[in-house]
């Protein structure tokens, strides 16, 4: 039997890929590229909402808010070590997060402007990221699904704490309410698209469907967040900005409106509100982070050889 | 940067009477970073109460491609198990 054939196999039976199995190259690199973006996206996702530590309205929220920034920070390290098992190192992937060369998720180039965001993205993003994310857990290859399954413990609480803000200020003055109804409005599409292009634009789905590191596709994973999202906004008393949410009888789900794509595009090729910042802020704190890694490594090897001459 | 901080393996109990467990790796300088590191990543809910590290250059494994021929001098011996012994029903406490 060829190892191609043995790889598949495996795959087929839900046995899990571990890092030293044979394994196609293809799958190899597909991975590593799907697992670090997935692991900038947690890392430079902590900056939006490091932006609302400082001035979070009350202990109670600014602890929560750090302890959601903190997870976020552990998911990326979650992620970054699965991807090091596949053999690419830790510093090369933070070199091509800061040359560019590979993507984090577009969600996190708009910016925070209100505390609602913070209520909008935890209900929003962390929601559709969950939705994403759950069947990952799942994925064949068994560092990913592991890092999956401790992320998605995890990820419950940022989407329930975020809607609970909503909550608090749906029910508030006149001006929390238009606040909240505002980053509904400006986070609602952006979230929408997280779930990538639509499926027929989407060339790269089906090899990974076969290899099990994608469970549902595009427009499934989409159209059960919106079909999600639609009963819950109803709690908040709030509405989604989309005209042409309707249930549909026959499909079961919820039509909604056309996504504007062409958003999407100009922000994932580098174009959005925030692209640049967010990058600058990353390679700024690798830069400046460069000596207290090298004064750590230095202390340990002090400490090191001091001991082997004791 | 020349030198990167090496790679750890980490093992956490996660209570007491129980196995440490691996539950991943993460990068420190030395080895007492590595265990506050697991620490702050690895039991951020109570998740463990004690942590052990070791740095991954000195974990060996067995090859997985060799797991057919290694694993199989188990596979004939199925007298190891108590299933294999027939015995009469009336047969209690055993
Ligand atoms: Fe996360
Ligand atoms: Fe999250």
């Amino acid at each position: 039997m060829s190892f191609e054939k043995t790889f598949q196999d495996k795959v087929d039976q839900d046995i899990r890929i571990e890092p030293k199995d044979w394994m196609p190259d293809a799958y190899r690199k597909t991975l590593i590229r799907q697992i670090s973006q997935h692991a900038h996206s947690e890392i430079v996702g902590m900056l939006p909402e490091a932006n609302w530590i400082t001035r979070a309205p009350s202990l109670k929220r600014k602890a929560t808010l750090i302890a959601k920034v903190q997870d976020e920070a552990g998911h990326g390290l979650y992620l970054y070590s699965a991807a090091e098992t596949l053999g690419i190192s830790r510093d090369e992937m933070l070199g091509q997060l800061h040359s560019g060369k590979t993507k984090y998720s577009s969600i996190f180039n708009y910016p925070t402007i209100t505390w609602a965001d913070m209520g909008a993205i935890g209900w929003l993003v962390d929601g559709a990221a969950i939705m994403n994310q759950v069947p990952l857990c799942r994925a064949s290859f068994g560092p990913y699904a592991r890092a999956m399954v401790r992320i998605c413990k995890e990820e419950s609480f940022h989407q329930r704490q975020g809607f609970e803000i909503l909550l608090v200020l749906s029910k508030g003055s006149e001006a929390q309410r238009r606040m909240c109804q505002d980053a509904i409005d400006r986070w609602w599409w952006p979230s929408v698209m997280m779930f990538g292009p639509n499926d027929d634009a989407s060339p790269n789905s089906e090899l990974s469907m076969r290899w099990k590191i994608k469970r549902f596709s595009n427009d499934e994973l989409r159209q059960k967040f919106i079909d999600v999202c639609v009963e819950q906004v109803k709690l908040l008393g709030m509405t989604l900005p989309d005209p042409d949410l309707k249930w549909n009888e026959e499909k079961q789900h919820y039509d909604f409106g056309p996504i504007d794509w062409e958003e999407f595009k100009n922000v994932i090729s580098g174009n959005g509100p925030c692209n640049k910042e967010r990058l600058a802020a990353r390679v700024q704190a690798h830069e400046e982070g460069a000596w207290v890694r090298e004064a750590a490594m230095a202390h340990a090897e002090k400490k090191n050889k001091e001991k082997n001459a004791a | 940067m020349q030198h990167n901080w090496p790679l750890w393996e980490i093992f956490i109990r996660s209570k007491q009477g129980l196995d440490h467990k691996h539950v991943g790796s993460l990068h420190a300088a030395d080895a007492e970073m590595a265990i506050e590191n697991a620490r702050d990543v690895y039991t951020r809910r109570m998740e463990g109460v004690s942590i052990w590290v070791v740095e991954s250059k000195y974990v060996h494994a067995s090859n997985p491609d060799d797991a057919g021929a290694f694993y199989d001098p188990a596979n004939d011996k199925v007298y190891r198990h108590p299933t294999f012994y027939d015995l009469p029903d009336e047969l209690k406490h055993m």
